[in-house]
């Protein structure tokens, strides 16, 4: 599939993924497909950063590449490694078979043969698809060398190997990096991409969201469920659900075949909403029981 | 540099108000290069320019780079991007407002967006003539710097505690870092025997290069205690702005910041210093402390402290920063008490008295006797340069501030 034509466009092909975006993230998307810069998603986790790229991926038909970032992770599982095992070998059969020029080794070992191509360097290959979508999960665990790193892979799409030379894009692939703000990246990095913060989703949307990804959910129960998720991030929490546990707590309450929300049922569940023990022994019980007539208030009767 | 060279001239008087704003974005404290507002042009070329979100939009995703920005951001398009004779009214209703001596709340990305379109080449037109300079710039010559350094918080001008709370702002609290037993991976150093032969065992026995250590630094947290009872108003307020400033620093050491207020009850706001704005961070704080401006109870809120937070947050050997004139009503024997068990739970205590400015001190309070024995270093905070000096005092590791000279002065009492 070929890149959308407009803002409209990229909303509905997203939709067409079951992936319900705000006009503010359809037009950032647009932007960095047409501008071809990567794409910075900032946000608490659980808002569908990562999702983003996996439906890209899908709805234009190209692979996903993911590179997920960890302390510690360096340019040789990042980029690009030499197979030393491999290398060894071929010295070693090479002397015993009394072949052993200096010079052919030299070229053979550190020739494509050797190279093992990490996310980096795999996102720069050519694909038949056309230029994959590749994902820079979490780049804020990262160290700060290896944002130093990006910077030439995502401002030239090229990454050099002294042994090789400049391994260069034919066409950039699309990028996008995600990060839940545990430390600030670099306004360096940051300046190459294009910002975007995502949010928590409004009632509505969150409501649609849930429709699309929890289809079997009755009406009735996607209402409660999005009011009372929405209600608990109003209060103050340590740290506030997410768009992916709602999908997760529908999806719990459809197994227990509720139709609606009890006070017993929203205690015994909430495990899949609230995943700190301060929160959920705050919630529990009365505080639950009070959100729940709030939000049956404000929907009305069913 | 004019941003619109390189661009064909379609819209000429578009990519000109672009940059324009982009300058009004820069002079409310974002970080915008001519390069950003080439990428802007070019996304607003491609992005269409026919629904006014869309437009909001793709100027967001050149023009911020970080949440705390989005407000600021909103604000000012809200502001730059309407009618100009609406602005012309909102400017003429700015004003009055801005002559007003007290200070905005503390809701104020709206009043730094508008502070940003109002300072610098904005029309005369509508300039009053007995109109007070507001802003006092930062290339303010070096002495009136220097006088606000000194100058006491409680006599401070608006405009002039504005400009201290800017000198705050870039204040740090560096901590040298405690020496551990650990050791941690380096470059140089002593070699690692273990690592080395394991790495050697992954590439078949061959042995590359050693591995090194070096020993590992620990930083230590901080706890922050501060009185924000009505005898300390105006200092907490800005200690609290340092205190923000402090958390918010990356890379100077402390592992952690831990902040909690106290008058008459001790409330914990680490978690809203966590919010990069500072005046949202003060404003949330303030919403969660209920007892600004009242009277102190400090002998009862360090009990609570001591009993509710002191081994959850000084568990790993915590500086304690204590803020308080140490004016209390409370029992003298209780204070003393909980003092001493703050001081045996933290690695250093320190204690910043604001009241230290006046040359006649004399540790003549209750609170300050039962206080002044159990604290590490007694120092003055009523200043900039006074917190500035914070950072020097705790690189002295056996730094007593004015502590033995006060000491001495209670013993001939």
């Amino acid at each position: 599939m070929t890149l959308p034509a407009g803002i409209d466009d990229t909303q509905a092909m997203l939709a067409a993924q079951n992936y319900v975006a705000s006009r503010a993230l359809s037009t950032v998307t647009y932007l960095s497909l047409t501008l071809g810069r990567p794409l910075f998603l900032e946000g608490e986790a659980g808002t569908g950063k990562t999702e983003i790229a996996k439906t890209l991926a899908a709805a234009l038909g190209r692979d996903l590449i993911r590179l997920q970032c960890y302390e510690g992770l360096d340019a040789a599982s990042a980029a690009y490694d030499w197979n030393f095992s491999a290398q060894m070998i071929a010295i070693r059969t090479a002397e015993a078979a009394g072949t052993a020029d200096p010079e052919m080794l030299n070229r053979n070992l550190f020739g494509p043969d050797f190279l093992i191509e990490r996310p980096l360097l795999q996102a720069m290959r050519p694909h038949e698809a056309g230029p994959p979508v590749l994902l820079i999960d979490e780049v804020d665990r990262a160290d700060e060398p290896f944002e130093a790193y990006l910077l030439e892979a995502l401002s030239d799409f090229q990454i050099t190997i002294p042994e090789l030379g400049t391994i260069r894009a034919p066409e950039p692939p699309i990028v996008i990096l995600t990060s839940n703000r545990t430390r600030e990246i670099h306004d360096a990095l940051k300046r190459r991409c294009l910002y975007h913060w995502v949010d928590y989703p409004d009632f509505a949307r969150e409501m649609e969201i849930l429709r699309a990804r929890v289809p079997g959910a009755a009406d009735r129960l996607a209402q409660e469920v999005t009011a009372f998720v929405q209600a608990l991030r109003a209060t103050d929490l340590f740290k506030k659900p997410g768009v992916a546990e709602t999908i997760d707590w529908a999806r719990c309450l459809i197994a227990l075949d509720a139709v609606a929300l009890s006070p017993e049922l929203v205690s015994d569940t909430l495990g899949a909403l609230l995943k700190y023990q301060d929160d959920i022994a705050r919630i529990e019980g009365a505080e639950a029981t009070r959100i729940l007539n709030e939000v049956r208030s404000s929907l009305g009767p069913a | 540099m004019t941003p619109a060279t390189d661009l064909p001239q379609t819209q000429p008087k578009l990519a000109e108000n672009i940059a324009h704003f982009a300058r009004a974005l820069r002079r409310a404290g974002l970080p915008i290069g001519p390069g950003r507002v080439i990428d802007a042009i070019r996304a607003v070329e491609a992005a269409g320019f026919t629904r006014r979100e869309d437009f909001f939009w793709t100027l967001y995703a050149v023009f911020v780079t970080r949440p705390e920005q989005r407000e600021v951001f909103a604000q000012l398009f809200r502001l730059f991007w309407r009618d100009p004779r609406e602005l012309q009214e909102l400017v003429a209703a700015t004003i009055p407002a801005l002559r007003q001596a007290e200070p905005s709340p503390p809701g104020a990305a709206e009043a730094r967006a508008a502070d940003a379109l109002l300072g610098g080449n904005w029309p005369e037109d509508n300039a009053d003539p007995d109109r007070p300079e507001i802003r006092l710039d930062a290339s303010d010559s070096a002495s009136t710097a220097e006088r606000i350094r000194t100058l006491d918080f409680d006599q401070m001008t608006n405009a002039e505690l504005a400009e201290a709370r800017r000198m705050i702002a870039r204040l740090t609290l560096p901590v040298p870092p405690l020496a551990t037993r650990r050791r941690a991976p380096a470059a140089i150093g002593r070699v690692d025997p273990a690592r080395t032969l394991r790495q050697a065992l992954r590439r078949g026995g061959e042995l590359q290069r050693p591995a090194r250590t070096k020993p590992k630094d620990r930083w230590p947290d901080l706890v922050v205690l501060c009185d924000i009872s009505g005898s300390m108003t105006r200092t907490s307020r800005m200690i609290l702005h340092f205190v923000h400033a402090v958390a918010q620093a990356r890379g100077q050491g402390w592992a952690r910041v831990h902040a909690f207020t106290f008058g008459t009850r001790l409330t914990n706001i680490t978690r809203h210093m966590r919010a990069r704005d500072v005046d949202a961070a003060l404003a949330a704080a303030g919403a969660e402390a209920q007892d600004w401006e009242g009277g102190t109870r400090i002998g009862n809120c360090l009990h609570d402290f001591n009993r509710d937070w002191s081994r959850r947050v000084m568990g790993q050997g915590a500086v304690v920063l204590l803020v308080t004139d140490g004016l209390d009503r409370g029992d003298p024997a209780r204070l003393a008490a909980e003092a001493e068990r703050l001081h045996l739970s933290a690695r250093r205590v320190i204690w910043l008295n604001p009241l230290l400015s006046f040359d006649g001190f004399a540790p003549k309070a209750r609170g300050i006797r039962a206080l002044l024995p159990h604290v590490d270093s007694f120092l003055a905070g009523h200043s900039v340069a006074s917190l500035d000096a914070l950072g020097a005092a705790l690189a002295r590791s056996g730094d007593m501030g004015e502590k033995p000279l006060h000491i001495s002065k209670l013993r001939r009492a």
